[in-house]
């Protein structure tokens, strides 16, 4: 087997099991929802929607089109890029010199197509960097990628022209050049620009996954020797597959410049590009929607979990690992398992296992972050002066009770739940081998 | 003529932290086929440790005691870590390294606060041993140089000398025969990730001293020892250390030249002009251009010759 073999231990992933209308509808819900969602946080007193939730969920957008995008290379080629966000940022550098050229009436694109001019921008750098990273596979392309990734953040830290040096480069998003008439001033009317891009680029994503070129993408994926025999070449494959991921990056990347009018060289750095490993791991890189879960749960943690606790990377780190190590198809491959069950109406037999399960969990869970949290208050959080309160009452790190209680949750009730997750694995096994003599 | 003996001395001493470094990588790797993430993160734990031993005892304690808790933890990430993942292949072997280093990263800044510690060298070695055309040579520095050269004479003897050795030199270019003739690979892997350990964190032990001790130093230094391992080939601890060498003597080469890409180019600069970005990447000078060229020797080895300087197979 080759190095791919995590990528493709499940069904491919174009190969969706017959799309039923009951998972249509629920995308059109998770749609409505998605439109909805803004002014369920409306404020009264403002005459606004929370700024918090709008710019949340534009983040989450951008980061959907951006983590599919990278699917493209992890889950469908099994290609590991640690340089993606250099097909973010570079069409978002280019988006600010877009827009102010919109500005100052030199370039008369509307607002609404932006994206898509981002979006050729993004094809034009994935054509250059693939050209390069698509001459190796496995290790040596995610070296490759490595290595033009922090080139690209070092230039751009470096040089003024195009990319602002340090400070970046800033615009202002109010060209008054649009389709609907809309002046973009407000964030609603961002947020629905990048709804719309996103409901499009992702549309247009799951039809590459169903051509030639998506399903070649897969085969070079599980077996690159035989889809040379069978004359296709394997670079020429990589090689699109990387530009066309460039031109969906750079729609994500020109709606991050539309949003935020400012480019730095954050936005081609290594953080970006690991964060959206992360996301397109975590959310599962063997199903098409995986990495829409992913973006979005990372995104949620990230505005939620980071004004909380100064430790957040711990615990997407540790979420990450425990992914690699246990659940290597992600939150999707594990929402997918219970397909089966679901539909032959056995679920309610694990709904006590679950329950079982889910005590133990939380109280790992609370030692483990019990024990983060003091040791980040003993350091980080004393540091910036803050305290620890909890429930109205301070706690101290340096004394020694709220580190026995933690120690016990985490070590008592991680024994606890070993015990039980060989008994989940029991019923579920059982329930698995049940459906599967019925079936036959 | 004095800025070349200089910067040769320095970029010999940096060389040697480098190889440190790459030589348990470049062993972990060629075994194993993980490109091991983490391996920076040992380095930085190592001179955290090290910072930590060294105010409670004393330096010369903590060069005993800090390598041996990073090959406690190596150990410990092979066993109970690696292991467990081998069996999904190389990828998540690579990303379960990926994501130990983001966590390392962050516990680090946990445990010993976001702010550079003062970890300083020893009093005892505190003195310049000779000076050059009116430029101190730090003992120091030769004294990293002395562990170096012990510790590549000691790698040298373990892997020719001893019965260890010879498996993991054929395990490094044929692990499935090693296997087949009834060896025990997996302690041998466990072993090598440990022992690769204990070079990054004897690394860190006088690495973090002579350099900043802080939370972005393995981020700083863990893409330039990818770039010595990809540059000196799989499976070859020869061209691990001239590529060591070499990116040693062109990071601290770049940094000493004036002048630009331009001057060496001459009346083209006055064709293109210096008011675009080909203009700019002309005029910048080459002492700034100076954390580019690995990267980019990385990328062009990895395009035009993926077996590297030396290596017996591609990467």
């Amino acid at each position: 087997m080759t190095d791919a073999t995590i990528l493709s231990g499940e069904p491919a992933v174009a190969a969706s099991p017959r799309r039923t209308p009951r998972q249509a509808w629920l995308w059109l819900g998770v749609l409505i929802l998605v439109l909805v969602l803004p002014w369920l946080f409306y404020d009264w007193h403002t005459g606004r929607q929370s700024g918090f939730v709008l710019s949340m969920l534009s983040q989450m957008g951008m980061m959907v089109i951006f983590a599919l995008s990278y699917n493209m290379l992890m889950g469908q080629a099994g290609l590991l890029s640690f340089g993606h966000a250099v097909l973010f940022g570079l069409p978002g550098y280019a988006t600010i010199h877009f827009l102010n050229a919109a500005g100052n009436g030199t370039f008369p694109v509307p607002m609404e197509l932006i994206p898509l001019v981002a979006g050729f921008a993004g094809l034009g750098f994935g054509i250059v960097y693939g050209y390069i990273a698509a001459t190796q596979r496995a290790t040596a392309f995610a070296m490759i990628t490595l290595g033009l990734g922090e080139l690209t953040t070092v230039a751009g830290i470096m040089f003024h022209h195009f990319f602002g040096g340090e400070g970046g480069i800033s615009t202002d998003r109010v060209i008054n050049q649009s389709i609907f008439g809309l002046s973009y001033a407000q964030s609603i009317q961002v947020y629905y620009l990048i709804v719309a891009w996103t409901v499009l680029a992702a549309l247009g994503m799951l039809f590459l996954t169903k051509t030639p070129l998506g399903v070649m993408a897969n085969a070079t994926r599980d077996n690159f020797e035989r889809a040379r025999f069978m004359g296709y070449d394997p670079r020429t494959v990589r090689f699109m597959q990387f530009a066309l991921s460039g031109f969906f990056a750079g729609i994500g990347g020109g709606l991050y410049a539309i949003t935020y009018e400012i480019v730095t060289y954050d936005a081609v750095a290594g953080t970006l590009s690991a964060n959206v490993v992360l996301m397109t791991y975590i959310g599962g890189a063997t199903f098409f929607y995986g990495p829409i879960l992913g973006g979005a749960l990372i995104t949620l943690l990230q505005s939620g979990l980071s004004l909380l606790s100064n430790a957040w990377l711990i615990y997407v780190g540790v979420l990450f690992i425990g992914m690699v190590t246990f659940a290597p198809t992600g939150l999707a491959g594990m929402i997918e398992a219970h397909g089966p069950i679901l539909r032959a109406g056995r679920f309610g037999r694990l709904l006590k296992p679950y329950l079982r399960l889910s005590v133990p969990a939380i109280a790992t869970l609370i030692g483990f972050a019990g024990v983060v949290e003091l040791t980040s208050f003993l350091t980080i959080g004393e540091a910036q002066g803050k305290h620890l309160v909890l429930f109205g009452a301070t706690i101290h790190a340096r004394t020694v009770a709220p580190w026995l209680v933690t120690a016990i949750l985490l070590i008592g009730g991680g024994y606890w739940l070993r015990r039980e997750i060989h008994a989940f694995a029991r019923v579920w096994e059982d329930l698995t081998a049940d459906l599967k003599e019925r079936s036959l | 003529m004095e800025i070349v003996l200089i910067s040769l001395l320095n970029g010999f001493v940096y060389g040697m932290l480098l190889f440190m470094l790459a030589s348990g990588l470049t062993l972990i790797f060629s075994m194993m086929g993980v490109l091991n993430f983490a391996h920076a993160g040992i380095y930085m734990i190592g001179a955290y440790v090290a910072y930590d031993t060294s105010r409670l005892i004393g330096f010369w304690a903590a060069l005993i005691v800090a390598p041996i808790v990073c090959a406690a933890i190596g150990a410990a990430i092979e066993v109970w870590g690696l292991r467990r993942t081998h069996h999904n292949g190389h990828i998540a072997e690579l990303l379960f390294t990926f994501g130990l280093f983001f966590i390392i990263e962050r516990g680090v800044q946990m445990i010993w606060g976001m702010l550079p510690v003062p970890y300083r060298i020893p009093t005892l070695l505190d003195f310049p041993l000779f000076s050059l055309y009116g430029i101190d040579f730090p003992a120091y520095r030769a004294f990293m140089l002395l562990v170096a050269g012990v510790m590549l004479l000691a790698i040298w003897l373990l892997l020719t000398r001893t019965r260890i050795g010879l498996i993991i030199q054929a395990s490094l270019t044929y692990p499935q025969m090693v296997s087949a003739l009834g060896h025990n690979v997996p302690r041998v892997f466990t072993i090598v990730f440990a022992g690769g350990c204990y070079l990054a964190g004897l690394a860190g032990v006088i690495g973090g001293n002579y350099q900043v001790t802080e939370p972005a130093m393995a981020a700083a230094l863990g893409p330039i020892v990818f770039v010595v391992v990809v540059f000196g080939g799989l499976g070859s601890l020869g061209g691990c250390f001239i590529a060591s060498i070499v990116i040693g003597m062109v990071q601290t080469f770049a940094v000493a030249i004036d002048g630009s890409l331009g001057d060496l180019l001459g009346p083209v600069v006055s064709w293109i002009g210096t008011d675009n970005l080909a203009g700019e990447i002309l005029s910048i000078p080459i002492s700034r251009i100076g954390p580019l060229l690995p990267y980019a020797m990385m990328v062009l080895m990895l395009v035009f010759s993926p077996r590297g300087l030396m290596g017996t197979r591609d990467t």
